[in-house]
């Protein structure tokens, strides 16, 4: 008998993309397959350790036969499809949804790829108009479905709000939040089971709330911060990188990250450990670590004050 | 297990099974995310079942709880054995093949009929049969165990039990199916590879009988090693108790608030003529030290190695620079070792990793550059060729006797009640374990705040606290054979009559192992942490000057 476990192979599939013909293993989807071709997709809501909710629609790509554009990141390839990448279908839906993101989220600490492909497909937010002044705390979560009002289009509405700041383990700055559904899934069916968090409201009213908008800590929520860790835009965040970010002292070039092995259980996730000032600033698991897919619990994510906290008694 | 101790599977193989048996073991707090595995097999539609005295969050996952009576799982495991040979389902296949002892075994569970079972543990006959027949059934079924199994004065017998249920139904030795201990610190598997145990070198060789092993490790070190066992922490304490242990050097460890029966352990370790305490804070048990050696964070201020539940050595690396005064641990021993007499100049860590490679087979071929490639490697691992073993003994599945080697061994064991009787004195029973947020005496946990922090309660179930006339943040007496303290009353639905619960977390607000006993397994040198008899007293009724308040703490 084997000592290691060998999964049944794998039949390939060829597709055409951009008129290359690619061998891909059957079960890949089409970014797999793209990203396979080098060809830079976008993605938002997709996240390789989370099941695709295919709501961002950026990595969308137009299949021969298909009436509508398919989301790469979930559709599966099929013997003989031929795929577009790069038609105007397809770069203007990419940029329309980076607009429309762009014009009412703030995408600054999106990471760098999210300029690049606005700079790529020609989107300009600033089309839309000045913003909208901003939400009152807890207006948009008293959004109730069918009674939006229609804005006058003077202004291009935005999702801007105060940032929830109700526990010191981390915020959540809604104005920052694209609604990809990732912290949802992390929190939820993908990892962590606990369900405090769900989408709720409809259409540009939509926004990640706990059950009946409770604060963090009435919720079900038990910190693990699975959801900081799948979060791309910076709308959920360490408590303390949101205190040095306001203050100015959060250093990006001055931090190092060095993995190494939680000190609590035996189970041996693999922890980054975010480093500034010989101080530890946030903490991150791998996603293709294979024990935690990324994933953490409460103490490995926030129980590393101990090291930091010498001189206090034993 | 069968020679080595580790876990027989990896934790992906979790998700693949299409039974789990979580048995004393409440991973969905303890080791959350070892769970997250399981909530994958859950999902794609593994039954599970919880064995636990509690209704735990783990167990609200199961497919059904089986409310166990604390230190009963011995007749449970056995009715279990006894359900599977009477219905036609143990692998007679493998058992003949594989192992030795099935008639002496089958003949020990005989008494064990379900009624029996039923009466000792409380779970109903018909739920013991349904795990026996959903067990013996599944195509890939796994056991999951923690310290519910082993702190008992019986634990190896506990685990034993278990086993000779993985033999019984060949769920052992193939992809899917085995034993999984879940190790409770991150380097508790460790320290039994690198021979931290008193009987052992490093990789499992026997210092007694392995002489061969013995004449390398000489020859390695250049200087004779003792052919004896050494003591394990129970014995060591009691050899204190003899006057025999007269010097102790504590290596990040914490026992005053760690050990059962906190006053005996405090009084051993300040009689002694010198205790050194090499820690990175001054814990209770420092405090107490003549000398005081301030180490590293093992985890982040040093390199290095640590091993998990699936036998994975990983990687440990320096990312902070420890406080002034602070040194690695190797660094200390290198320094004490020179002003003792012998002068191994600067070891690395990878040094001393290497020197273990070259005595230890079975981590022979794990390079630190094959464990920085490969993000670690399991044990056994005998060469820079050989990938890890994802899974232990499928050896026993082989068809070819030579390959398959010595059978594994059924080992009979017999249902004990807990030591520390219930009694009309100490009508209760108290357990102990662990939540979410906190972890052991609360030295490193203690230290970050979460809102999920709860300060420690005497869990009590609605029953109890109904009849004791208690209310919710109450604060009552707790008393045991050994001492008293106080804590603040939660009614706890997850309880059942009888039953009480508690952590280690907060020694400063409660010393909970004021009222634990030392009563320890023979085998395996482990506390019964998990089974307590108590009494509950309201402080209203307490007359005046009133017994048992000799080690009495109050409640913050």
């Amino acid at each position: 008998m084997s000592a290691v476990f060998v999964e049944a192979p794998k039949r390939l599939v060829d597709v055409t993309i951009d008129g290359a013909t690619v061998r891909v293993p059957e079960g890949s989807t089409l970014l797999d397959a793209c990203r396979q071709q080098g060809i830079d997709t976008p993605t938002l809501c997709f996240l390789e350790n989370l099941t695709p909710v295919n709501v961002c629609r950026v990595c969308v790509v137009e299949v021969e036969g298909s009436r509508t554009l398919v989301p790469s990141c979930s559709r599966k390839v099929e013997p003989g499809m031929a795929v577009h990448t790069d038609s105007d279908r397809v770069r203007t839906s990419r940029r329309m949804v980076l607009e429309f993101l762009a014009s009412t989220v703030d995408v600054s600490l999106a990471g760098p790829d999210v300029g690049r492909w606005m700079a790529e497909y020609g989107a300009d937010p600033a089309r839309y108009g000045d913003p909208a002044p901003p939400h009152q705390a807890g207006q948009r979560d008293a959004a109730r479905p069918g009674e939006h009002p229609v804005p006058d289009g003077s202004a291009a509405a935005t999702v801007a709000q105060p940032v929830k700041y109700d526990n010191d383990s981390y915020v959540r700055d809604y104005s920052r939040c694209i609604l990809c559904y990732k912290c949802v899934e992390a929190c939820g069916p993908d990892a962590q089971n606990t369900f405090a968090i769900a989408v709720a409201g409809r259409g540009f009213d939509a926004r990640i709330s706990t059950e009946f908008d409770v604060t963090l800590p009435d919720s079900a929520c038990v910190y693990c911060g699975n959801c900081i860790g799948v979060c791309p835009t910076g709308a959920l965040m360490f408590a303390s990188e949101y205190r040095m970010r306001r203050d100015g002292t959060w250093d990006d070039d001055g931090q190092t990250v060095t993995t190494t092995v939680c000190p609590y259980c035996g189970v041996g996730c693999n922890l980054e450990l975010h480093v500034q000032d010989n101080q530890i600033v946030k903490v991150t698991s791998p996603l293709d670590h294979d024990v935690t897919s990324g994933h953490l619990c409460v103490k490995g994510r926030f129980g590393f004050e101990f090291v930091q906290r010498r001189a206090d008694a034993g | 297990m069968f020679g080595a101790g580790g876990g027989t599977c990896s934790y992906r193989e979790a998700e693949d099974a299409d039974l789990i048996v979580m048995w004393g073991s409440n991973a969905r707090e303890a080791h959350p995310i070892f769970f997250h595995h399981v909530l994958k097999a859950v999902r794609k539609g593994a039954r599970m079942y919880a064995v636990d005295p509690r209704r735990t969050t783990s167990a609200q996952w199961a497919d059904a709880w089986l409310g166990i009576n604390v230190g009963s799982d011995i007749s449970l495991a056995n009715a279990i054995g006894r359900e599977i040979i009477h219905a036609g389902l143990a692998n007679t296949d493998f058992i003949a093949r594989a192992t030795s002892g099935f008639e002496a075994y089958a003949a020990s569970v005989e008494p064990y009929t379900l009624e029996v079972a039923e009466r000792d543990t409380g779970v109903p006959a018909d739920l013991i049969r349904q795990l026996a027949h959903d067990y013996a059934r599944a195509g890939r079924a796994q056991i999951c165990w923690t310290l519910g199994i082993t702190e008992h004065h019986n634990a190896s017998d506990n685990v034993f039990a278990l086993i000779n249920l993985a033999l019984l139904t060949g769920h052992v030795g193939r992809y899917g199916s085995g034993l999984v201990p879940l190790r409770g610190q991150n380097n508790v598997q460790g320290g039994g590879d690198m021979g931290a145990l008193p009987n052992k070198l490093p990789g499992f060789q026997d210092v007694e009988t392995d002489t061969d092993a013995r004449a390398r490790f000489e020859a390695v070190y250049g200087e004779p090693l003792p052919a004896r066992r050494g003591w394990h922490l129970s014995q060591m304490f009691e050899a204190m108790e003899r006057g025999e242990l007269t010097a102790c050097y504590i290596i990040g460890e914490n026992p005053v608030r760690s050990e059962a029966d906190t006053g005996r352990t405090k009084e051993l370790l300040s009689g002694l003529e010198h205790l050194v305490v090499q820690d990175i804070f001054l814990t209770d048990t420092a405090a107490i030290a003549d000398v005081v050696l301030p180490a590293t964070a093992t985890w982040c201020e040093t390199e290095g190695t640590v091993t998990s539940s699936e036998r994975r050595v990983q990687r440990v690396r320096k990312a902070l620079d420890p406080p002034g005064g602070a040194r690695d641990d190797i660094e200390i021993i290198g320094e004490l070792a020179r002003r003792l007499g012998a002068n191994w100049g600067p070891v690395t860590a990878e040094q001393a990793w290497d020197e273990l490679r070259s005595l230890s087979p079975m981590h022979g071929g794990m390079s630190y550059a094959r464990l920085e490639a490969l993000g670690g490697l399991q044990w056994p691992c005998y060469d820079e060729e050989h990938p890890g073993e994802l899974f232990l003994h499928a050896r026993l599945w082989e068809a070819d006797p030579a390959r398959r080697g010595a059978p594994a061994p059924f080992t009979p064991v017999s249902q004990e009640p807990p030591l520390d009787e219930l009694s009309a004195e100490f009508p209760l029973r108290l357990t102990t374990g662990r939540r979410l947020d906190s972890f052991n005496t609360g030295v490193q946990s203690g230290k970050y705040a979460t809102p999920i922090r709860r300060p420690e309660t005497l869990n009590l179930s609605p029953e109890d606290a109904a009849e004791l006339g208690v209310a919710e943040s109450e604060v009552v007496r707790i008393s045991s054979r050994r001492g008293s303290i106080e804590a603040p009353v939660h009614v706890d639905s997850t309880l059942r009559r009888g039953l009480a619960f508690m952590t280690l977390h907060f020694p400063e607000q409660v010393a909970t192992n004021i009222l634990t006993l030392d009563a320890w397994d023979p085998k395996s040198g482990t506390a019964e942490f998990k089974a307590t008899a108590i009494r509950v007293d309201r402080i209203a009724d307490i007359p005046a000057g009133g017994a048992g308040d000799e080690h009495a703490k109050v409640g913050a």
